[in-house]
């Protein structure tokens, strides 16, 4: 929502582009894959698509970009997706990078907490950056790509699976049209059409909190600092989340009352107030301008499987996430990810169509992983009850003097998750004492020229330690690293270790002491190919 | 102890606070105290996290008990 006066696009700093619709051809060609929703997720999976060489058609129902900033934290491990997909420059450029968060209790600062960063990464832990820029930046590459066709103001209105492809039902300015693609990706948000078209519902709990996001425009002198406000005089028995943003805009998250309805606390002089209350609190007496707001609950919601037959869910279609964790945007990221190189193995006929059946295992973990988080940081920002508020407040008040007890004060951090019961993943080799285990994300390290996460190649990558195995395959970068050596010491590897590294980053397997035999194995049973017969 | 642990310990403590109820919270924290000190065993220990606890009680707000 904007003030009155504005259009739902009329933002203070940033223009929305206009798309027209599509020039179609006269007959549909078959689709490799078709996405529908030309969000973040989408967008990620059409460029992670065309980085494996496979076409697809990506079809929005609008005629812009999303409205509003919305999910403004992009966790190190999307960093890690956007570098890999070549487009994290922009990102960089513009985005604010930060570790810490500061938390006060009742007005005094009772926390600093600073997220795990160092010299081995090449990414900070989070990066604030309005989603409309975030949309941008993935727009500026897929509008450069051959490989995808974006069709705007095209709205499914009907899927008809047949036996080895599926018909979509498109509408468009100029009419109605089929639209047949091998497989479908459904990046179509947390109203999904597809997802209501299937026949499909998502399922899990409406929790009792509703919060107001709004943006404001102001000069406010303070760093790139989350700050969460217990029970402050804004909002007495409330929290309240402040986050800076790119262009002056400032983030003011905090939730309702039970009694407060949600109509009434969206009216616009009501946002009004209760953003100048919370810059009472923070001392801030300049000038400000309302940019954007809106309202959400926390619910953790989602489908039984993330595939249902041809087509897969990716992002909100398939799971609604509490905000506190930020995985919303990160988790969608990881998905459309996740789906894409598998897409292209199979389309590419590097890996057997089983491959496909590892995505929900992994996404679907990945979100009930969320889910567990989250559920424990929505009962520390927002007490249910007596027992819960008491322990929360004694939690804030003993980390005054213990850091331990500020840990429970913390929000969960965000780490991807780790894919250790996955089909696409091989059992963990039990002789190493550290390093990624099997299934989890890699490790990035500093070397003297760059990054470890630089000399991963565009498939699999072999990280091959000393005068391990270097065996020639189709689709795997073998990468030589020294036995002794940083790489080698974070990664308890020695002479003649080896990890396989998948396309989306995460280790496939790891051999203390490898051989050809074993990595050829591995990658037959992580891409689901059948063995050749002896 | 471990984060995982301390975590534990607190969901255990504010379910149990919830099923004693709110007028018998303060007696049941109480008598917890106690018995975790006996436990603990050191006379010292003990009075110098009961000073501890004593430090950083900022004041209820008008709005405890609020949403």
């Amino acid at each position: 929502m904007r003030p009155a006066g504005r259009d739902t696009l009329d933002s203070l700093y940033f223009d929305y582009p206009h798309f027209d619709a599509p020039k179609r051809p006269a007959t549909e060609a078959m689709s490799p894959v078709a996405i529908v929703g030309a969000g973040p997720v989408g967008m990620i999976a059409a460029l992670t698509l065309a980085k494996h060489g496979v076409c697809c058609v990506l079809l929005d129902n609008k005629a812009t970009f999303n409205d509003g900033s919305r999910a403004i934290c992009v966790s190190r491990s999307s960093f890690h997706i956007l570098d890999s997909l070549g487009v994290v420059k922009p990102f960089l450029e513009k985005s604010l990078g930060w570790t810490t968060g500061r938390s006060f209790y009742r007005g005094q600062q009772i926390l600093e907490f600073a997220m795990p960063d160092g010299a081995n990464e090449k990414f900070r832990p989070m990066y604030n950056l309005q989603q409309q820029y975030i949309e941008q930046f993935l727009w500026d590459s897929v509008a450069a790509s051959d490989l995808i066709e974006t069709r705007w103001q095209s709205e499914v209105v009907g899927l008809a699976e047949e036996d080895d492809f599926v018909r979509l039902q498109v509408t468009d300015p100029s009419g109605t049209y089929d639209l047949p693609a091998r497989w479908v990706v459904a990046a179509d948000g947390a109203r999904s059409a597809i997802r209501r078209i299937c026949g499909l519902r998502l399922k899990g709990e409406n929790y009792e909190g509703r919060y107001v996001i709004a943006d404001i425009r102001m000069r406010h002198d303070y760093p790139t600092i989350r700050r969460a406000l217990f029970d402050p005089a804004s909002r007495p028995g409330g929290t309240v989340l402040i986050h800076r943003q790119p262009d002056d805009i400032w983030r003011i998250d905090y939730q309702l009352a039970d009694d407060e309805s949600a109509d009434e606390a969206t009216r616009e002089e009501n946002v009004r107030a209760a953003v100048a209350r919370v810059l009472r609190d923070i001392d801030h007496d300049g000038e400000w301008e309302l940019e954007w707001w809106s309202v959400y609950s926390a619910n953790t919601l989602l489908l039984d499987d993330y595939r249902k037959g041809r087509v897969f869910f990716a992002g909100d279609s398939g799971h609604i996430v509490p905000i506190f964790g930020v995985r919303g945007l990160n988790n969608g990221i990881a998905d459309g990810h996740n789906i894409g190189w598998k897409l292209a193995a199979v389309l590419n006929r590097e890996a057997g169509p089983a491959l496909l059946g590892s995505y929900t295992p992994e996404r679907r973990g990945a979100t009930l992983d969320v889910f567990a988080n989250a559920t424990k940081s929505t009962r520390f920002m927002t007490p249910p009850s007596h027992g819960w508020r008491i322990m929360r407040d004694a939690a804030l008040s003993l980390a005054l003097t213990r850091e331990s007890a500020g840990w429970l004060a913390n929000p969960r951090q965000m780490t991807p998750y780790t894919y250790a019961e996955s089909p696409a993943t091989a059992p963990d080799d039990p002789a190493f004492a550290k390093g990624p285990i099997a299934g989890a994300m890699f490790q990035d390290v500093a070397l003297d020229d760059g990054f470890l996460g630089d000399l991963l190649g565009r498939d699999f990558t072999l990280l091959v330690f000393g005068d391990g195995p270097a065996p020639e395959q189709a689709g795997l970068t073998v990468t030589r690293l020294p036995a002794k050596g940083a790489v080698a010491e974070i990664y308890g590897a020695e002479d003649g270790s080896a990890y396989l590294v998948r396309p989306d980053l995460h280790v496939a397997a790891r051999w203390r002491r490898a051989s050809e035999d074993g990595v050829r194995r591995a990658l037959n049973a992580v891409l689901a190919r059948q063995e050749e017969v002896a | 102890m471990r984060h995982d642990e301390l975590e534990k310990i607190y969901d255990a403590l504010a379910e149990a606070v919830d099923a004693v109820g709110p007028d018998q919270s303060e007696l049941y924290l109480a008598k917890l105290a106690l018995a975790l000190a006996e436990r603990l065993g050191d006379l010292s220990d003990s009075l110098g996290v009961i000073e501890e606890c004593k430090t950083g009680l900022i004041a209820q707000g008008p709005g405890q008990g609020g949403a």
